[in-house]
């Protein structure tokens, strides 16, 4: 694939007008150049022209030989010399149009007033301007069951159907999902799923997004509002670091929707159920509205703002003090805690990994990530893919999409390092090289790759020793790019940010005293600290030891930790400063609680993990939630060493004004892979990623949406199977000295030696059940 | 930013520079124009009163005045508003919130699948033009005669749900209740639920 192609152009006449669009385009899309709208329903950009609705029905004339008939539109390619009179000039088209029109609303049922699609409804503005307005119809309308719940999510109404195929072309053109078709024929013919089957895919929410009438709907919406109640903010997705552009619509304070908006070089049109769906976490979720103060019996007590920041203050003053802020922070807000940790606390000791993480990983990421360019464009350039410790459907899942488009389209080849071979990559037709969990780095090194190919290194690589260096060694070696994934929306922005031990804003080195004296300039400090910074578990430990005394801990979950009970125990020794929306394990042990301010109700970023900008605009504008940043700001004031964050515009003008590091990158130092342990026949190695919809907090008050999540299973290889005697379905349990989980076994492609389940979902939270996660090794038994 | 407002500029004209035009005034008529005038009040003195002595006599409304809206019953009591929106949407003055919701087996407050959960309407807005009457599909929305709408606070004369509710008549239960057995919504709209069936007492 050449980017620079001559394009051959082709002129045409449209309705009297000359247009010359690229060879390859369809009529009704030139049409749309010359602003000349043909009325559709089943055309779609994204997906293969099917021709099903007849609705775009035109006279086309060729070098002076016209079609017998009125032609689909949004099926022809333009030809040289073609002249397309549409419905404006044709009367011909017209009456087909007319036609085409009245035959759909023949069985349409008369169900605009109770149709969540009215007001927004193609059909509904098609039949205004392009259909006739009396029925000649006098017969009786045919009328299926009304909606059946084709997944716990979506819901479908027959009746209301056009038979566009839009919904089975995405299902199975985009997601790979062909869990919806066509059935029957003629009057009859009605989309269904198969018999025990559920629409039950991560994408379902578009097909309900795109279908041109209310045969589909959502069932979080069902009834909801109408189009002229909803105010609608352009917003970016928290969930994933896919950076997904969305469309958030309010109706009086409250999110009702959320939709995938349209940006071609990320999301094209479509995004994932979550980020369309699990919104409600910001009002079911027990929201903290007031500051809360520990009081000197020990109790929580609620608090004026001068005062908690006071007693904030006093306390990070009296301790040597350090920063956790999760991975879900916005760009601005990271900024402003790397900001106040350097200032207000003096120190380095910050890392935004709130998960499991090692300092092969920390030095990666400054080495290899930081400032990095890899975008979704490499995806579609690529000549090989390979996939380590990533499972792109679950941990990024427009990054799927967007692998699936190139498998389709031109069969990239897609190869995955891994444990287990996942439906994604079953879905890729990706070959699947099976590891044991930790020998991945050895079967990485072994890959020979090109100088157009790509590596998608996901999160869970910090989890095996090795594995990054490796993979710094293989794009070394062979010239091939890159990208590392994160889960979380906030990671890669957090990077970019400093807030971790080792980097400075905009990937300047902590080590670098040019890069110091550049921060330091802009920041108007004398100095800032030069010694890398401590990483989270160095910070746990140095609690307990007492060489830190105070946390400043924001958007962290404690339990996702391998060492959860060390931290929880961390958390009530330190002095701990709260930044949260909802009160969580780490409220109950903060000293000083101050409560932020939801995704919906800020304005910010989130750089995606292409690096890519993702802003957004507060949805919910009348909260008096104030973001991270701003408080941090006040706690720094109040400290008198301030950091002069009070906005977010001011800490975007701040991050450009500092712009990029253009100086040498710290290096990585090569770590080698551990050794495999041997096993006993009651032992195996436990590995284990998040799926797309689990129990994320938030995800938390969707039940429809839960219920759409994946089975919560232990997966084992059919020998191990064997040897235990278990067959799908039976019980088996994972134990180690911390706890156990007893899951319904399934037999599948996996590494002998490897156990794999969800990390947490119902029934399976294994960090905090378990305590390990990938690598360690556990028993497992029939149970 | 103060500095930035433009001074006002001295009108050109003044109330001063407009030409004097004198109009000429005509003196009284003569007497027997003025006689005649003065006939026409005392006659009015014998003839019949058209003025009624309210808020102590009323006089009822012609048979179409717009007055407060009602939102009406089925025979069997069930609602007959779907909370479609479609008056809120009529409304020129935006007088009119609605919130549908879902039916469900153990709270159906309307025939069909939906139902309005919250309906209010602003008497402070309302011009009782009557749009969202045509509007209303079901005729859940008609309007009464009734005028007497004042009150001495704003939110007073915002109307809930319960306000706008017709009474329960003869033969009509308290929604939430289920269908009249072997019914479905469209015998409902087609006016084939003449009243309440016992099965369909379950508040007791
Ligand atoms: S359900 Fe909607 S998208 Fe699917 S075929 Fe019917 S009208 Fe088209
Ligand atoms: S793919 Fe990621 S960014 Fe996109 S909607 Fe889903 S969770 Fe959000
Ligand atoms: S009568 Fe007119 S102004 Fe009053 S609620 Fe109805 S549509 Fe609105
Ligand atoms: S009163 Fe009529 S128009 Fe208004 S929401 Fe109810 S059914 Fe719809
Ligand atoms: S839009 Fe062309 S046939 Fe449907």
């Amino acid at each position: 694939m050449t980017t620079m192609q001559e394009v051959e152009m082709i002129s045409l006449v449209i309705d009297g007008f000359e247009v010359s669009v690229p060879k390859g385009t369809l009529v009704i899309r030139a049409a749309e150049k010359l602003g000349i709208q043909i009325p559709r329903f089943c055309d779609h950009p994204l997906l293969d022209p099917v021709g099903a609705c007849r609705q775009c029905l035109v006279d086309i004339e060729i070098n002076g030989r016209a079609f017998p008939k009125p032609q689909a539109s949004c099926t022809i390619p333009v030809e040289p010399g073609m002249i397309v009179k549409t419905q404006l000039t044709s009367a011909v088209a017209e009456k087909a149009q007319r036609g085409v029109m009245e035959l759909l609303l023949v069985n349409h049922p008369l169900d605009c007033p109770v149709c969540d699609k009215g007001g927004e409804c193609p059909l509904q503005n098609q039949a205004m301007s392009n259909g006739q307005g009396e029925t000649r119809f006098e017969g009786v309308k045919r009328t299926f069951q009304k909606p059946i719940n084709i997944s716990s999510q979506v819901l479908l109404d027959r009746e209301r159907c056009v038979l566009c195929a839009r919904c089975t072309r995405f299902s199975e053109q985009i997601a790979s999902d062909p869990f919806i078709t066509l059935n029957e024929r003629g009057a009859l013919q009605q989309v269904g799923i198969y018999e025990n089957q559920p629409f039950e895919s991560y994408f379902s929410g578009n097909a309900v997004q795109i279908c041109p009438v209310g045969a589909l709907t959502g069932a979080s919406y069902r009834f909801r509002a109408r189009p002229f109640d909803l105010v609608s903010t352009p917003s970016a997705c928290e969930h994933c670091a896919s950076g997904c552009d969305m469309r958030t619509d309010v109706r009086r304070g409250k999110t009702l929707r959320r939709l995938a908006g349209d940006d071609a070089s990320v999301n094209e049109e479509w995004n994932c159920d979550k980020g369309r769906w699990a919104f409600k976490y910001v009002t079911a979720l027990d929201r903290l509205t007031t500051p809360m103060v520990r009081n000197s019996d020990g109790v929580l007590v609620e608090a004026s703002w001068p005062e908690a920041l006071a007693v904030a203050a006093a306390g990070l003053s009296a301790h040597k003090s350090a920063v956790l802020v999760g991975g879900r922070a916005t760009y601005e807000d990271a900024y402003g805690y790397s900001k106040f940790a350097r200032i207000a606390l003096g120190t380095n000791d910050i890392d935004f990994r709130a998960r499991l993480s090692s300092d092969e990983e920390r030095e990666f990421l400054a080495a290899h990530v930081v400032g990095s360019t890899t975008t979704y464009r490499d995806i579609d350039l690529a000549d090989q893919v390979v996939l380590v410790a990533f499972e792109p459907e679950e941990e990024s899942p427009i990054v799927f999409l967007r692998l699936n488009k190139a498998f389709r389209k031109r069969a990239l080849k897609v190869k995955a390092i891994a444990t287990k071979l996942s439906i994604g990559v079953e879905k890729l037709k990706g070959e699947f090289v099976k590891v044991a969990p930790g020998a991945e780095a050895s079967a990485l090194s072994s890959q020979t790759l090109t100088n157009k190919s790509l590596i998608l290194v996901g999160e869970r690589a910090a989890e095996s020793a090795g594995l990054l260096s490796a993979v710094a060694a293989l794009a070394q070696s062979s010239g091939a790019k890159i990208a590392w994934i994160p889960r979380r929306a906030g990671e890669r922005g957090a990077l970019e940010a400093g807030a971790i031990g080792n980097l400075l804003p905009g990937g300047r080195p902590v080590s670098d005293a040019a890069a110091r004296v550049d921060i330091a300039a802009v920041w108007s400090t004398q100095s800032l600290p030069s010694e890398n910074g401590k990483n989270s578990n160095e910070i746990i430990a140095a609690v307990h030891s007492g060489a830190i005394g105070a946390l400043v801990v924001g958007g962290v979950d404690p339990l996702d930790n391998e060492a959860s009970a060390q931290m929880l125990a961390a958390l009530d020794k330190a002095f701990v400063v709260s930044l949260e929306i909802a009160p969580s394990a780490v409220t109950a042990r903060a000293n000083v609680i101050l409560p932020v301010a939801a995704v919906t109700e800020k304005s910010g970023s989130f750089l995606n993990w292409e690096g890519r900008p993702r802003k957004f605009d507060a949805a919910v504008a009348d909260t008096h939630n104030r973001s991270d940043l701003r408080i941090l700001s006040m706690i720094a004031d109040e400290m008198d060493r301030t950091i002069s964050l009070a906005t977010v515009t001011a800490a975007a003008k701040e991050i450009a004004s500092l712009g990029r590091w253009d100086g040498a990158k710290s290096s990585l130092n090569k770590v080698s892979a551990a050794t495999t342990p041997s096993l006993s026949p009651d032992q195996a190695i436990i590995t284990s990623w998040r799926r797309l919809l689990d129990l994320g907090t938030l995800q938390a008050g969707e039940e429809n949406l839960a219920a759409t999540s994946r089975r919560t299973v232990a997966v084992i290889s059919p020998k191990r199977a064997d040897d235990l005697g278990i067959k799908d379905g039976d019980r088996l349990t994972i134990s180690t000295q911390q706890g156990s989980v007893t899951l319904p076994a399934l037999v599948e492609e996996i590494h002998d030696d490897a156990v794999w389940a969800p990390r947490n979902s119902r029934g399976s939270q294994l960090l905090s059940q378990l305590g390990v996660a990938h690598g360690a090794v556990v028993k497992v038994a029939k149970a | 930013m103060p500095d930035q407002i433009e001074p006002i500029t001295p009108r050109e004209i003044s109330v001063n520079d407009v030409p004097f035009a004198q109009v000429e005034q005509n003196g009284p008529k003569g007497f027997f124009d003025q006689l005649k005038g003065f006939w026409v009040t005392f006659a009015t003195m014998f003839k019949k009163v058209n003025t009624v002595q309210y808020p102590e006599v009323k006089e009822p409304t012609a048979e179409r005045f717009h007055g407060r809206h009602q939102l009406n019953r089925h025979e069997d009591g069930l609602e007959k508003c779907i909370g479609c929106e479609l008056c809120a949407w009529a409304c020129p003055a935006d007088a009119i919130l609605v919130e549908g919701d879902n039916n469900t087996e153990e709270n159906r407050m309307s025939p069909g699948e939906r139902y309005g959960k919250v309906y209010q309407i602003n008497y402070l807005r309302c011009i009782f033009c009557g749009l969202c009457i045509e509007a209303c599909p079901t005729r859940a929305l008609t309007m009464t005669n009734e005028y007497e709408l004042a009150d001495e606070t704003r939110e007073k004369l915002i109307f809930e749900k319960s306000d706008l509710l017709a009474p329960l008549t003869q033969g009509m239960l308290m929604p939430p209740h289920p269908m009249y057995p072997g019914m479905d919504d469209s015998n409902y709209y087609r006016g084939e639920v003449k009243g309440s069936h016992p099965s369909q007492d379950v508040n007791k």
